[in-house]
């Protein structure tokens, strides 16, 4: 075996993925790199780049994609100098699955199987946004109970995702016990919805038309379970590391971003709230019926991964105080549309009807034909923004499926908030934006 | 009272064959110590996490460690090509042996109240219970610690690696800050045993309660001793050598197979050792009651139990705390912990000499205290303005990634 002085990774069939070479490190890369986006000064760019140090000094070190707090797939580059990022240059793609493609060759009806593979921590949230976006074009009107049981699911999915926040983030500050602890919580949501969808993940649950299937029976109780027993644990919480010194010694102050660079980067969710910008989709362009409870928007005032982590926990109480309204105000009916030409006739009437046997065989085999147009659907998902714009060139697949992922876009604040940071802090920052690789690589 | 009685008439075979009995007895103790101390973290912090953890090798999982350590013998060892490959083969047993070596200056029982020495008559030779009493006893630990750095320093540096890298200047930094806090608090305990031989300084506190240092001393070396020493152990909230999250494995993240599982030993061996030591030291190692039958087996079993409590506190910060960052442990170390523990050694030497010299007692304490509390305000001042004047925010300098936006 001979030993190699090079590595060579710079070579690799998909181009360079290296760092550029140190001289990019100049006032030109800065202002490529961050001075556009964040619209700095010229001046502001000089500055930055007198803090440019020698290139022998310095260590370019890759962090992913098998790496354990990557969350998944991601891949940094990372240049140090001592333990301090210098410049970091996120690579995505490692979960290429191509699904926004497929998307183009299912009918309407498979695609919330596709779509909810996406964000596949809150899975109701990407088959939500299909849906209102397949509606939408359709022009119909879901039922009321179908609108309460998708928001009610969506705000147990947004506590379920906030829970594997919660564990990974105390994970990755070296607060292993966290990471059982918010799986054993988020297992109370889960089984909730198995026994409502009959699959704890990836759901398929919510359709163009409105749901799968009836809330189950007991689900009232179910839900009250819940409700009693998440206040006590977030207590737990709050003392196992929020009230903790060491834990507030590594998040506060760290990964700060300002109001103007969060707008500026596009971020959404928890990490533009961090910042004090009161932006929530569900309370400024309501949709479902948000207009109809009442809960706060939570936001931080310091924009650090303290901020994140705390807007997430108290998000979970937010979403909490939602479900409890909805067991209140449920309303009956149906749970989907009556319109025969969307949805599927029930099961029983298939052995008696000719006609529901038709549309049956129509509905599973060529799908259901949707105007022409093209819509662009948002919710607010637990990580942030999330859209779906569909073009229908008026047959039963899309003719363009694209999914505005929140974690794609948030993933570019990363060089700018590793910047001047410890690997300790850089890790802490990743778990803080919270992202999911499958909704960024789609 | 100065060495161990064994040598007192000379050296022969019988000495030598106790020795050797001694050695092997230590040595088994510390490797099944070992063997238990795993099986008991991993039970223990999988009943905290709500998990059942180790319970398919044997009854309640007991044979776990042996099962892993036979996986790892048998694992195709892997040696990077980049690894500078003498050092690396070399590493692991700078890790091993002098975690075992400590574990010799340990009395692990003795009868030392009412006028015992805490002999022991062995083949008709009086010994102590410990594998072996150096008159620098305590000098040997700091010595042993200083040299297992090298061997966390050296598998990180000959690697080949990056992420080892880093683990290794973590740890080499962190160690040689943290054993300086460590001899400090020391200190205290040997100015007031008036001896560095481990067994006169258990002897010291064979009296009552009130004669363990750790009360003797007024906690306070106790508690830095105990902080270091976690941070020596590179065991949490200090794991930073390690840190998974952010290293991937630190300096064994090249090491596989049996070498690694030297690593992994050296770890668990140095918890035990380093409990042992605080018992020893702080606790009055084997001193406590003698309930009934024969005193020699309730030094042991006194020592055990305090060892135990030890074990289960490592366990117990495993499984509660998050981890320190690089800058945070640092200045806990060096503005915190040493300036306490040398302030606190400087009371404690004023009293002591002020009890010998025949001073006014409450007037020594009074002044001796006032004096730290007004050197602790100049400290605190000073850092202040050192802080100032390089303008760091109120989270410390360390967060000017992003100021120069605003």
């Amino acid at each position: 075996m001979a030993t190699t002085d090079v590595y060579p990774g710079a070579a690799t069939s998909e181009g360079a993925q290296e760092l550029a070479a140190r001289d990019g490190s100049t006032a030109a890369e800065l202002l490529r790199e961050s001075g556009s986006v964040l619209r700095l000064s010229e001046a502001a760019v000089a500055a930055l780049s007198e803090q440019a140090v020698p290139e022998d000094e310095t260590m370019i070190i890759n962090m992913g994609p098998q790496h354990p707090s990557t969350h998944g797939v991601l891949r940094l580059m990372l240049e140090l100098e001592g333990e301090t990022v210098l410049r970091t240059k996120p690579i995505v793609g490692y979960l290429h699955t191509g699904m926004e493609k497929t998307g183009e060759d299912l009918t309407y009806l498979q695609g919330p199987t596709n779509v909810t593979r996406m964000d596949y921590a809150a899975p109701l949230f990407n088959e939500l946004v299909f849906s209102l976006a397949t509606e939408a074009l359709l022009g119909v009107e879901v039922p009321p109970r179908a609108t309460w049981i998708r928001m009610l699911m969506c705000e147990l999915n947004r506590i379920s995702s906030h829970f594997l926040f919660l564990a990974t983030n105390g994970m990755d500050l070296g607060a292993i016990s966290m990471i059982l602890y918010g799986w054993r919580e988020r297992d109370l949501v889960l089984q909730f919805f198995e026994k409502t969808s009959g699959l704890r993940m990836n759901h398929n649950y919510i359709r163009p038309g409105g749901v799968a299937a009836d809330l189950p029976d007991g689900w009232r109780d179910d839900l009250a379970g819940i409700l009693d027993a998440l206040p006590a644990r977030l207590g737990e919480y709050d003392s196992l590391m929020t009230a903790q010194p060491i834990w507030q010694g590594r998040t506060q102050g760290v990964g700060v971003i300002t109001p103007e660079e969060a707008l500026a980067l596009g971020t959404t969710g928890p990490i533009l709230r961090s910042t004090g910008t009161p932006w929530d989709l569900r309370k400024d362009m309501p949709y479902l019926a948000y207009d109809q409870v009442e809960f706060d928007v939570v936001v931080g005032s310091y924009g650090d991964v303290f901020d994140r982590y705390a807007i997430r926990l108290n998000e979970i109480r937010e979403s909490m105080r939602i479900v409890a309204q909805i067991l209140d105000a449920m309303p009956g009916g149906d749970y989907r549309v009556q319109d025969k030409k969307v949805t599927p006739p029930p099961r029983a009437r298939i052995d008696e009807s000719m006609e529901a046997l038709i549309h049956h065989f129509k509905i599973f085999t060529e799908g259901f034909r949707v105007p022409e147009g093209e819509v662009y659907v948002a919710v607010e998902s637990p990580r942030g923004e999330l859209g779906c714009y569909l073009v229908s060139d008026g047959s039963a697949k899309p003719y363009r499926l694209h999914i505005r992922g929140p974690s794609f876009v948030n993933l570019q604040t990363l060089p700018h908030m590793l910047r001047g940071g410890l690997i300790a802090d850089a890790v802490a920052i990743i778990s803080s934006v919270d992202p999911i690789m499958g909704e960024v690589d789609r | 009272m100065t060495g161990d009685p064994l040598f007192a008439d000379g050296f022969d075979w019988v000495v030598l064959a106790i020795l050797v009995a001694k050695a092997v007895i230590g040595f088994t103790i510390v490797v099944v110590g070992v063997i238990f101390m795993i099986w008991f973290e991993r039970k223990v912090v999988a009943d905290m996490q709500n998990r059942i953890g180790p319970n398919r090798a044997g009854r309640w999982g007991l044979g776990q460690t042996l099962a892993d350590g036979i996986k790892l013998i048998f694992k195709e060892d892997l040696k990077p090509d980049r690894a500078d490959k003498p050092v690396f083969r070399l590493a692991p047993y700078l890790s091993v042996v002098p975690a075992f070596l400590t574990f010799t200056i340990v009395p692990i029982g003795g009868v030392f109240t009412g006028g015992n020495d805490g002999g022991v008559e062995l083949f008709g030779r009086r010994t102590w219970m410990q594998v072996a009493d150096p008159p620098v006893g305590v000098l040997f630990l700091l010595a042993m610690s200083s040299i297992a750095v090298y061997g966390i320093m050296l598998a990180g540096w000959s690697s080949g690696s990056k992420y080892p890298l880093l683990g290794s200047v973590r740890a080499t930094a962190q160690m040689v800050s943290y054993e300086a806090a460590l001899g400090l608090s020391v200190v205290a305990v040997v100015l007031l045993s008036g001896s560095l031989s481990t067994h006169d300084i258990v002897a010291a506190q064979a009296g009552s309660i009130f004669d363990w240092n750790v009360i003797a001393t007024a906690a306070v070396p106790f508690v830095v001793f105990c902080v270091a020493a976690t941070a020596e152990l590179n065991r949490p909230p200090f794991d930073l050598v390690e840190a998974e999250q952010e290293l991937v494995g630190g300096f064994h993240t090249e090491y596989s197979s049996i070498r690694f599982g030297m690593f992994y030993l050296a770890e668990f061996m140095n918890t035990i050792t380093m409990s042992a030591i605080i018992v020893t030291l702080f606790l009055g190692g084997p001193a406590g009651p003698v309930l009934f039958g024969p005193p020699l087996i309730w030094g042991t079993l006194w020592f055990t139990l305090k060892l135990l409590v030890f074990l289960f506190i490592f366990v117990w910060l495993r499984a509660t705390l998050p981890r320190y960052r690089y800058d945070q442990l640092m200045d806990l170390g060096w503005k915190r912990l040493i300036p306490l523990s040398l302030g606190w050694l400087l009371v404690i030497g004023a009293i002591s000499i002020g009890r010998d010299a025949g001073w006014n007692r409450p007037l020594t304490l009074v002044g001796a205290f006032s004096l730290g509390v007004i050197s602790w305000a100049a400290l605190i001042g000073a850092m202040r303005v050192a802080k100032l004047r390089r303008g760091g925010d109120e989270f410390g300098e360390l967060s000017t990634a992003t100021e120069r936006v605003g």
